[in-house]
């Protein structure tokens, strides 16, 4: 589904991702680890379009297109789905019409009917129960006052809503608590489909220990420096970043 | 929202959609402005020897008035003698006695602007007064309207048909002294619109009219004035757009309003004049004075405002509060795109006992686009227990545009509560990527944070001017952020 060779990205004059390879099948879940500054949030970024950060070398095929060629909105009608990081506010725009003009325009560009308030409401309503977000949130302005945990939560729910055919999850566990944190997962693991594949981008091994990833990929440095199943986040949790880098220095 | 891929070149080649000119034979007076040609528009409306006094006095004023300078806009001298000050399309008979017989050509533009007439009067519940140039050429529903007592008419025709209502009402918000441009208005003034709602009426339809700038070098000086008797309640739409032209075209209009006690008045503009081109040619040059006087105990006034047109607005629709517990609101959009220039904002006098006011403005700017909000509260010694609450907000839209806000008070009375937050924000590229994310086009992004942005205002207007000022903006900012 997803191929990405040799890829090179730079932001603010500074090289920031540097020859990443990594192939990503259907039904995959792969988790992206490293220490902060190592380039995981920039790989994620780059593959959802942004335009902050300059491609300098290295292809993305996605679905055998050139990745490169499609603008961000493209990449969203094509299936992929970000869950961000820092989630933006959008004042005075309800997150239920937000999400229907969102799904909309991406049924539009599958050439499908969109969906009327009724419709969506109801396809609404069912995914917010099922995870765990509170009603009322679906009224208010897009991430507008929401606590940390709730825009996480949000993201989970607008990518159920979207169905998205690569899913990439930025830092979603970050600043959850254990509770909120299973809630996420339990939506993540439900996407999980034969037809679907997963990108986590985390920091630490704890979301590791209710979404089993397929594959480990640790990146230190812009580099992806280790490949492994899920024992090697354990490994990593127990013995610290420093001992790949230094693992991989002395190999 | 539309299916709109954001291909720049296509976008920024995106035209004023309204421009064209219609083909009429109009009935125009050389430019020039002196006594004979005040008279000739007085004795061609065939008005009473009052008016006229009343428009010469107005002219001899304005000769020795100087045009205001302290607005934040700038533009090149306006040559009032190179004005031609009246401008009729010349009917075949002596007038329309139903659409019917309305010019076809003067129908089809107002399809294109969508403002089908027929339909309107069937589907819409609204009652439009359409005015062409200065003259008013349609006007439906007044039968319907006649039988409760509300009269809603040219204004030519309420100066024959009801001259002491005219008389006694006329000047009494905008005194023909008041300003450079209401002086010049009550000179010169073509026709407008006259509504008057008797006791205790509440108007059943909203009133509607259509304002539309045709013949080239001809200014528009409409007249506009809105009676509202004791517990009487009228709610007033007010919406524009103006074919293309290259030379700058002059709008000076007057708006009176009067709420007896208890009465009412809600007066709604959506205005999409057109705005010069990308380099900043052409455009409207819009100098309105709008003020409404709540002179009854209770009543209220609410003006609610969509500046989207326009080269340059000047505009500051305000509220006497003469009565005691009277009321006066003012919601506006204001936008300025390109090299439009808007100076806009309210005026609240305080001046009966616990008088209340609100002021909401959100200036939008973008392009070279400056944006002021310039508004005053006074509350005087009288004003015992006076309240305001104003917000002002800014938003804007790339890093060469402007907005500037200018808030004058003036408190004499120890009693009153005023309250003033501002703020000034940015759509990042946080916002928009977060959007493209989710599989929505830029222009669409753009239009939904603006939207949300403007909400407080656009939830007082009435539902299908709501959804037409929404589409408005989505249009007049389409293509700029690049």
């Amino acid at each position: 589904m997803l191929e990405i060779k040799n890829l090179h990205a730079r932001a603010d004059n500074k090289d920031i991702l540097r020859g990443i390879d990594l192939k990503v099948n259907a039904g995959e879940v792969h988790a992206i680890m490293g220490p902060n500054g190592s380039g995981k949030s920039t790989l994620a970024q780059v593959l959802a379009g942004r335009d902050v950060y300059k491609v300098t070398a290295g292809e993305i095929t996605y679905q055998g297109r050139n990745l490169f060629e499609l603008s961000p909105e493209e990449r969203a009608h094509q299936g992929i789905f970000m869950a961000f990081q820092y989630p933006v506010e959008i004042p005075g725009v309800s997150n239920v019409y937000f999400l229907r003009a969102a799904l909309n325009s991406i049924r539009r560009a599958r050439g499908l009917a969109e969906l009327d308030a009724m419709d969506f409401m109801a396809v609404a309503r069912e995914k917010a129960k099922a995870f765990g977000l509170d009603e009322s949130l679906l009224t208010r302005s897009v991430n507008q006052g929401f606590s940390g945990g709730e825009k996480k939560r949000n993201e989970v729910f607008q990518m159920a809503v979207l169905e998205p055919t690569l899913a990439i999850l930025d830092e979603t566990d970050s600043g959850l608590d254990i509770d909120a944190l299973k809630i996420v997962a339990d939506g993540v693991n439900a996407l999980r489909s034969p037809d679907r594949a997963i990108i986590l981008v985390t920091h630490y091994q704890r979301l590791l220990n209710y979404i089993i990833p397929d594959y480990v990929h640790i990146l230190i440095n812009g580099k992806i420096v280790k490949v492994g199943k899920k024992d090697l986040a354990l490994e990593l949790e127990q013995r610290g970043y420093a001992w790949v880098g230094e693992a991989v220095a002395s190999a | 929202m539309s299916t709109q891929t954001s291909n720049l070149e296509g976008l920024i080649n995106q035209e004023y959609k309204y421009g064209f000119v219609t083909d009429i034979e109009a009935d125009t007076v050389p430019p020039g402005l002196n006594e004979d040609v005040v008279r000739l528009i007085s004795a061609k409306k065939e008005e009473p020897a009052w008016l006229l006094e009343w428009r010469l006095k107005a002219l001899h004023y304005w000769q020795k008035m100087k045009e205001p300078t302290w607005a934040n806009v700038h533009y090149q001298k306006i040559d009032y003698q190179a004005i031609s000050y009246y401008s009729a399309p010349k009917q075949k008979k002596d007038g329309p006695k139903s659409l019917d017989e309305v010019e076809p050509e003067l129908l089809r533009t107002y399809e294109k602007l969508g403002i089908p007439l027929h339909e309107q009067e069937k589907l819409a519940g609204v009652a439009v007064d359409a005015i062409f140039d200065s003259v008013s050429v349609a006007t439906t529903f007044r039968k319907k309207l006649e039988e409760i007592g509300v009269i809603f008419c040219p204004f030519s025709e309420a100066v024959k048909e009801y001259p002491e209502l005219v008389r006694r009402w006329l000047g009494t918000v905008v005194p023909y002294t008041d300003n450079f441009f209401a002086t010049l208005n009550s000179a010169v003034f073509s026709d407008g619109s006259f509504c008057y709602i008797p006791k205790g009426v509440r108007c059943p339809m909203e009133l509607s009219t259509y304002f539309r700038i045709n013949a080239e070098n001809t200014g528009q000086f409409e007249r506009t004035l809105i009676i509202a008797e004791e517990g009487s309640y009228v709610s007033y739409l007010e919406g524009c757009t103006a074919p293309m032209r290259d030379t700058n075209q002059l709008h000076a209009a007057v708006v009176e309003l009067v709420t007896l006690d208890n009465a009412q008045i809600r007066y709604a503009t959506v205005q999409n004049w057109y705005p010069g081109d990308k380099e900043g040619k052409g455009g409207i040059y819009n100098f309105v004075t709008k003020r409404g006087k709540c002179l009854g105990k209770y009543s209220k006034i609410s003006w609610t405002q969509v500046e989207t047109g326009s080269a340059i607005t000047w505009k500051y629709p305000g509220c006497i509060l003469l009565g005691d517990n009277s009321i006066g609101e003012f919601y506006s959009v204001a936008l300025a795109n390109n090299y439009q220039q808007a100076d806009t904002g309210t005026k609240m006098i305080h001046i009966g006992k616990n008088t209340r006011s609100t002021i909401i403005s959100k200036g939008i700017s973008a392009g070279h686009g400056q944006n002021t909000y310039r508004g005053k509260v006074a509350i005087l010694k009288s004003a015992e227990g006076a309240r305001n609450f104003s917000q002002c907000d800014s938003l804007l839209i790339g890093d060469k545009c402007g907005a500037h806000t200018f808030p004058y008070l003036e408190v004499k009375n120890s009693t009153a509560q005023v309250e003033h937050e501002a703020s000034t924000s940015k759509i990042g590229e946080d916002q928009l990527f977060y959007c493209q994310q989710r599989g929505l086009s830029t222009d669409d992004a753009i239009s939904m944070i603006i939207n949300g942005f403007c909400k407080e205002v656009f939830r007082e207007l009435p539902m299908e001017f709501a959804v037409e000022a929404q589409k408005l903006l989505g249009v007049s900012l389409e293509g700029s952020v690049g």
